[in-house]
């Protein structure tokens, strides 16, 4: 199955070593990630050293190894959202689905992490949830957009 | 078509979809069938308007109502409102911050009435994903009139002559570049547009490719055309999708149309463009390391001494590259001459300034302003002041790469050598305004931080100054400042000014050193007293209280 969907993915691709990046994010795009096997079999394919595929996937901030959770939150840390509170908004965040930046919750439900910018500097701060964004992030506004888990009040206790 | 009375347009812009415009939009198509308004009233799609903070915007032509903060509950209003006797919705108008009093039209708005939008005239203003609104306004006719009434050398000189400058550091100026790219030896050459936008605090390059993507399309065609390339890429970063969406749509019409592709317009000339996606590396807002990226390569600098991009870059081979803003000055500059853009601006910066104003200001949104205008203006007047009766304390331009201004520049005109002289930088036009809770020093730890996170590790001075500077910094913020801290800081960014390979390393001091220069008051209150005045850095309010 997920042979067949790489096999696929690969077959639209011409090979060239400009694909290299156009593929890597085609792949995270199916797969969440970018699973070592698949990493290889593009080194194979394009006709590179796997360390160089491996080099250019740690190099750009969207690759990554691990797999996202099912809500994929993106906390914008952009100049206008840190001066309206984004590193506060951050730790809202972090305490309302209990994973740190960079973390993904054991049952894949949640990923976390922080990016340079979205662009909705007027909306600062703003954060995204999957494709969409909230602006204008508050605190109340994150208990809202992320309700404690059963397993989060546990911890509490 | 255009026996309609009215067109709603409802903004599309990422910053009105967040707030439910997509919502709103089909609620009214929904609305409009129900009460059989669809034969008079047109309903459209536009991207950014600018005013992102008063999101979702809606206007009504062609009176030019302006409503904003509109709701999906408003919807059924506003359709009644184009019933027989119906009025405009009161409640819905902008309203005077100062004075409460409503403002029913869109050029009334304090925010809107003090710009000049040329380069942004139709975001806002056409159906993006329409070429034919693009058309309906003049839209290819720059192209046609550069591929049949002009010799390549003729469109660049044109550009020469109109003093468009480059969002580079420098502001280089664009028909120089030009130039050099056209005289560059080889037969394959090309064109890329700098769609990264990699500066945080910066969102005009996703507006503009959002809002009127084939503007953008249009003066990459007429700069293929200039240097004699056959093919263009698109660099957009892989966080803007809408962007990257709207532009497949626009090259796919333009395709369709004959402005891309074999023997465009019958002239002869082909030209085609792909979009390339960035995987997220602010440094690859450096030519070399763009080159590099597009070609499948991690996104690092080439050492100096190398040959300019415009001689060398993509393949090795002459590549234009001009950023998003510049290209879509190009179809103006060609449709209504060189003189009539080189007679706006300053005497060195010509035209107009984009700025994404955002931070401690009542109106936030995407600008343009003649080159020139002083920050006041821009602050005040555009950005309507500091809410909440604070005092404004610094503005921040050019990014990571630019500089904290004081309250003492003001009156200062902004243009691309002012702020240069004034220890920042024009940079992607990102213009943070920040006030009396602003910390300074965490303002500049923030900049270190991202720099250090985003250098590309190749050279020693960035790698590992940028760090130390960080943990200086973060030292100072979390009271534990030393007294030769500020030396060593200023030591630190002569070494990693001087020493580093490309202007990542080049500019990363910028917001210290500015910070340092206007605001040394707030490095000693951190180190000395271990007080942070602005009440932001955690460990030391704790102390305090």
């Amino acid at each position: 199955m997920k042979e067949e969907l790489l096999r696929r993915i690969l077959s639209s691709y011409k090979g060239r070593k400009r694909d290299l990046i156009p593929i890597l994010q085609a792949v995270q795009a199916n797969f969440g990630r970018l699973p070592e096997e698949a990493m290889l079999r593009i080194a194979r394919f394009i006709g590179i050293p796997e360390s160089e595929v491996y080099s250019v996937a740690s190099f750009y901030t969207q690759f990554r190894l691990t797999p996202l959770g099912r809500k994929h939150v993106t906390a914008c840390r952009g100049t206008a959202c840190h001066i309206r509170g984004a590193p506060h908004i951050l730790r809202e965040i972090e305490k309302a689905i209990g994973i740190k930046e960079g973390e993904v919750t054991s049952d894949l439900e949640y990923s976390l992490e922080t990016v340079a910018c979205i662009g909705c500097c007027a909306l600062a701060p703003c954060i995204r949830l999957n494709r969409d964004v909230y602006g204008e992030m508050t605190p109340e506004k994150v208990k809202e957009l992320f309700p404690a888990s059963d397993e989060g009040e546990q911890d509490v206790q | 078509m255009s026996n309609r009375r009215c067109t709603i347009l409802v903004c599309q812009g990422t910053g009105c979809i967040s707030g439910g415009a997509e919502q709103i939009f089909s609620s009214l198509e929904e609305e409009m069938a129900r009460l059989n308004l669809e034969e008079s009233v047109q309903i459209k799609r536009t991207g950014c308007h600018g005013f992102c903070q008063r999101g979702p915007l809606v206007i009504i032509e062609p009176e030019s109502i302006f409503y904003s903060k509109v709701k999906l509950d408003d919807v059924p209003d506003i359709a009644q409102s184009f019933l027989p006797g119906g009025k405009p919705l009161e409640h819905l108008f902008y309203h005077d911050p100062v004075t409460g009093e409503p403002i029913p039209h869109y050029g009334d708005i304090p925010f809107y009435n003090k710009q000049e939008r040329i380069v942004l005239r139709n975001c806002g203003h056409i159906d993006p994903e329409d070429i034919g609104d693009f058309l309906a306004l003049g839209g290819y006719e720059a192209l046609r009139k550069a591929l049949f009434d002009k010799t390549p050398e003729q469109v660049i000189e044109e550009v020469k002559r109109s003093g468009l400058r480059g969002l580079g550091g420098a502001g280089f100026p664009t028909g120089r570049k030009w130039e050099a790219c056209r005289m560059a030896p080889g037969e394959e050459k090309y064109v890329i547009c700098n769609g990264d936008e990699g500066d945080p605090g910066a969102f005009q390059d996703r507006s503009t490719m959002e809002g009127d993507p084939h503007s953008v399309l249009e003066g990459m065609i007429i700069a293929g055309y200039a240097i004699g390339a056959k093919k263009g890429f698109i660099y957009v970063r892989a966080e803007y999708p809408l962007a990257v969406k709207r532009l497949k749509i626009a090259i796919a019409q333009a395709r369709e149309e004959g402005f891309l592709g074999k023997d465009i317009l019958g002239s002869g000339f082909d030209f085609d463009i792909e979009i390339f996606q960035g995987a997220g590396a602010f440094v690859c807002g450096e030519s070399t390391a763009l080159v590099l990226s597009i070609q499948g390569k991690r996104g690092m600098p080439k050492p100096l001494p190398r040959p300019r991009t415009a001689e060398m870059g993509l393949w090795d081979k002459p590549t234009l590259l001009n950023n998003v803003k510049t290209f879509a000055n190009i179809p103006l500059i060609i449709n209504r001459g060189w003189e009539w853009f080189a007679s706006r601006g300053t005497e060195k910066s010509k035209g107009t300034a984009i700025f994404s104003l955002t931070g401690k200001v009542a109106n936030c949104g995407l600008i343009e302003v003649p080159m020139g205008v002083t920050l006041r203006e821009i602050i005040y007047d555009i950005g309507g002041g500091i809410p909440g009766e604070k005092a404004f304390k610094a503005v921040q331009t050019g990014g990571p790469s630019g500089g904290c201004l004081p309250a003492s520049f003001l009156d200062m005109p902004v243009d691309f050598d002012s702020l240069v002289t004034a220890g920042s930088m024009m940079g992607s036009g990102g213009m943070v305004v920040m006030d009396e809770d602003t910390c300074m020093v965490d303002v500049a730890r923030y900049f270190l931080d991202f720099t250090r996170r985003e250098s590309c590790g190749q050279c020693i001075p960035c790698r590992l100054g940028t760090e130390q500077m960080f943990e200086v910094l973060d030292d100072i913020t979390k009271g534990r400042g030393r007294p030769e801290d500020i030396d060593l800081l200023l030591e630190l960014s002569d070494a990693i000014a001087h020493g580093s390979l490309c202007a990542l390393g080049k500019t990363a001091p910028n917001p210290v050193l500015t910070t340092i220069r206007y605001f040394r008051d707030e490095y000693e209150a951190h180190i000395d007293e271990k007080r942070c005045p602005a009440g932001v850095c955690r460990e030391l309010t704790k102390e305090k209280s």
